[in-house]
């Protein structure tokens, strides 16, 4: 006589569990940690098909618009978010700031041997989280593992698809002389946030704790709030990894022109501000994950900035410069002392001076 | 920002800038020089020159400590990394400094040398205690502001018996650097003139404003001690625009919120206990200067990276077409160096002025290079 037992598995130990080679061979292991992980926290209808690629509907009228963006942040986690929630925002602000809907994400993970299963659990919490929030489903996926060593931790690579409407157009190529610049709040927070993580600077506030957290945030909400205001929005771009600085040239140099920045309007938190000048470096050069520069028609700009104000995300909002003809493309700055200078194209990463 | 934002502030500036143009005698030019990196930053990043007449001229000096050190220097921290597999930490600028054969210490990194970008040399002590099975090793470069922590870490490491902390030693001294600028070739032969100098800022609120006497007294100029704001620069611009006027030559300290004439007693006091000085050093466009720079007393000789690990130094001639030495001691501008802005960019930078934000080529490509088109 035979006796059928009921079908067991041990569940994945995500309090002392770690990543393994097995992980990522395409069996059981694998398997189980796709359906106790990634299914059971990123789960959706497509995801749910569990075939090579997600079948999706085709969108209405409009053009796709796609991004892809890797995330190899350490710490993975920092005060304000994680290598999760970051992986979410930027992709979905890359689309966005295209002036398109986001519709699906795609992640891809490399996850390094060695990996507490607690630590995955919390970053893919966090993404489900995010995307749950942002209403921008994660439909197909992947995931491998590398051998201790070989990587750090977790690295995530994330593809993100929209819909830009018709008769929407933005571009780095279309701003023009005499457009007004606009940032959706406070500069560097993430940057910083980061840094006093990963160099350990301890950095405290009065709660003991630093009082520098990451901005990293999904800006679709603000940028349709932007785009129903009427403004003629030219340009939108995310000051990610660069900061504002090379956000700018890089604008500057497709479109032509030249951009002048007022120091005094550039928005910087006092927090942030001292970081900085404690380390010898420039806010306009650190990275932000949840704020963006728009470039919009001089009338317009007003507008657009009561717009921008009126959202969550965009309360700090500020005009900050100018487009102007210049054959050099520069990017420059009146000083709040009274002169002018060059905001230059980063060189390398930023690094402190010493005297 | 609480002690920072008075300093920068726009309307107090226009009413010293209009002061200066009152005061300076449209009959004739001023030539100052300031002797930091850190002003030569103050005066790019905040936009000073625009704020000056046109007949009173800055020119930079050579008090940027990534500027002055020789490519042999490097060249010797680089082959402890990469020869002596030396954990080697240095502070940030320094990691991309030219060296030999097209290296750097970031270059290095990538060959797979074990180097470490630290904020604080105590940092590089905290690595040796971690890791009591790798030799690390600091690469302690800087004026005399630097120096006083360096002195820390190494009693710190004899404390705790470190026996894998060293330090390369390349600490300078700023009186002999103004010598070397006041005594150099041109300076003799007449074809560089300056009226006086902004005396540094951070350095002084160490070594005080004494040890400059010798400016006004042998050399007949004024000197300014300033901080590092730019309010600061152009008061001292304003003071020694009077004292040129009034034919005085004094030491005046505009710094006196950080800067008294005898100094920080315990810092020299300190410095004076773990080093002493060398014969001589060489320096990136000033040459060979006798007593301008440190070593480490017989006392802590463990803690000599010179003396544990075989890396003589060897002097190594800087690229032929680059004008850093020429613009250390003030006789050429940025960009009348032939590779400025073409072969020699803070991407590529070929001398050593174009690596840190405080070196005058570095600093006038970032901010200022649009005067030149």
């Amino acid at each position: 006589m035979t006796r059928t037992r009921k079908p067991y598995t041990r569940p994945l130990d995500l309090k002392h569990g770690q990543v393994d080679m097995a992980h990522g061979s395409g069996g059981r292991a694998m398997a189980q940690l796709i359906d106790e992980l990634f299914a059971r926290h990123l789960g959706n209808e497509y995801l749910g098909q569990g075939d090579d690629g997600a079948v999706l509907p085709a969108p209405g009228e409009g053009r796709l618009v796609m991004a892809t963006d890797a995330h190899v942040v350490s710490p993975l986690f920092f005060p304000g978010g994680d290598i999760g929630c970051l992986s979410v925002h930027g992709t979905i602000n890359d689309v966005a700031v295209m002036g398109a809907k986001p519709l699906y994400l795609a992640a891809a993970f490399i996850l390094e041997e060695g990996l507490p299963l607690a630590d995955l659990a919390r970053v893919v919490q966090s993404m489900a989280a995010a995307a749950a929030a942002a209403g921008v489903p994660v439909v197909t996926g992947d995931t491998k593992v590398v051998e201790r060593g070989k990587g750090d931790g977790i690295f995530i690579a994330t593809t993100g698809v929209g819909v830009v409407p018709p008769g929407r157009e933005l571009s780095g190529r279309r701003a023009r002389p005499g457009d007004v610049v606009l940032v959706s709040g406070t500069l560097g927070d993430h940057g910083m946030a980061i840094m006093a993580e990963r160099e350990s600077l301890g950095f405290e506030g009065a709660d003991g704790h630093s009082p520098i957290l990451s901005d990293s945030a999904a800006l679709h909400g603000l940028i349709e709030a932007m785009l129903a205001s009427g403004a003629a929005i030219r340009v939108l771009r995310d000051p990610t990894r660069g900061g504002l600085a090379t956000t700018l040239n890089e604008i500057a140099r497709q479109s032509g022109v030249g951009i002048l920045l007022q120091e005094k309007s550039l928005p910087v938190k006092p927090a942030v501000h001292a970081a900085c000048e404690l380390l010898g470096l420039d806010p306009l050069y650190v990275a932000n994950e949840g704020k963006l520069v728009a470039i919009c028609a001089e009338n317009d700009a007003e507008k657009l900035l009561t717009a921008m104000r009126a959202h969550p995300l965009g309360q700090a909002a500020a005009i900050v410069g100018t487009v102007q003809a210049d054959d050099h493309h520069f990017v420059q700055m009146t000083t709040a002392f009274g002169g002018l200078r060059i905001v230059d194209w980063l060189s390398g990463d930023q690094l402190p001076r010493i005297c | 920002m609480k002690y920072i934002s008075e300093f920068r502030d726009g309307d107090l500036a226009q009413k010293i800038a209009a002061g200066i143009r009152g005061e300076a005698d449209p009959a004739r030019r001023y030539h100052f020089m300031e002797f930091c990196g850190g002003h030569t930053h103050a005066i790019s990043r905040y936009g000073i020159v625009d704020l000056l007449p046109d007949n009173v001229r800055m020119i930079h000096g050579p008090g940027c400590p990534v500027c002055v050190l020789p490519i042999g220097r490097v060249d010797q921290a680089i082959r402890l990394a990469l020869d002596a597999g030396v954990t080697l930490c240095t502070y940030g600028d320094c990691l991309r400094v030219p060296a030999s054969d097209g290296l750097s210490l970031l270059k290095a990194k990538a060959r797979g040398g074990d180097v470490r970008m630290v904020y604080s040399c105590m940092d590089a002590v905290t690595l040796a205690q971690k890791h009591p099975e790798r030799q690390v090793v600091f690469f302690a470069i800087g004026f005399e502001t630097t120096t006083p922590p360096t002195a820390v870490a190494i009693r710190q490491a004899a404390a705790l018996g470190l026996k894998n902390f060293s330090v390369l030693c390349c600490h300078v001294l700023t009186p002999a650097a103004i010598v070397g600028i006041l005594e150099s070739p041109e300076a003799r032969a007449g074809q560089i003139v300056l009226d006086g100098m902004v005396g540094p800022a951070h350095v002084s609120t160490i070594i005080g404003s004494q040890p400059y006497a010798f400016v006004p007294e042998r050399y007949g100029k004024p000197v300014v001690i300033a901080g590092f704001e730019p309010l600061d620069v152009l008061q001292a611009i304003r003071l020694l625009i009077r004292q040129v006027n009034d034919g005085r030559a004094e030491i005046e300290n505009e710094f006196t919120r950080a800067v008294t004439p005898a100094g920080n007693r315990k810092a020299q006091a300190l410095v004076a206990e773990v080093f002493e000085l060398r014969p001589e050093f060489e320096w990136r466009g000033l040459g060979s200067l006798p007593a301008s720079a440190l070593r480490i007393r017989d006392t802590f000789a463990e803690f000599d990276a010179e003396k544990r690990f075989p890396a003589d130094y060897a002097s190594v001639p800087d690229h032929k077409a680059c004008e850093c030495g020429a613009i250390l001691r003030g006789v050429k501008r940025p960009q009348e160096c032939k590779i400025f802005g073409t072969v020699c960019t803070p991407e590529n930078p070929v001398g050593s002025c174009m690596v840190s934000s405080e070196g005058a080529c570095a600093a006038h490509y970032t901010y200022g290079r649009y005067r030149d088109v």
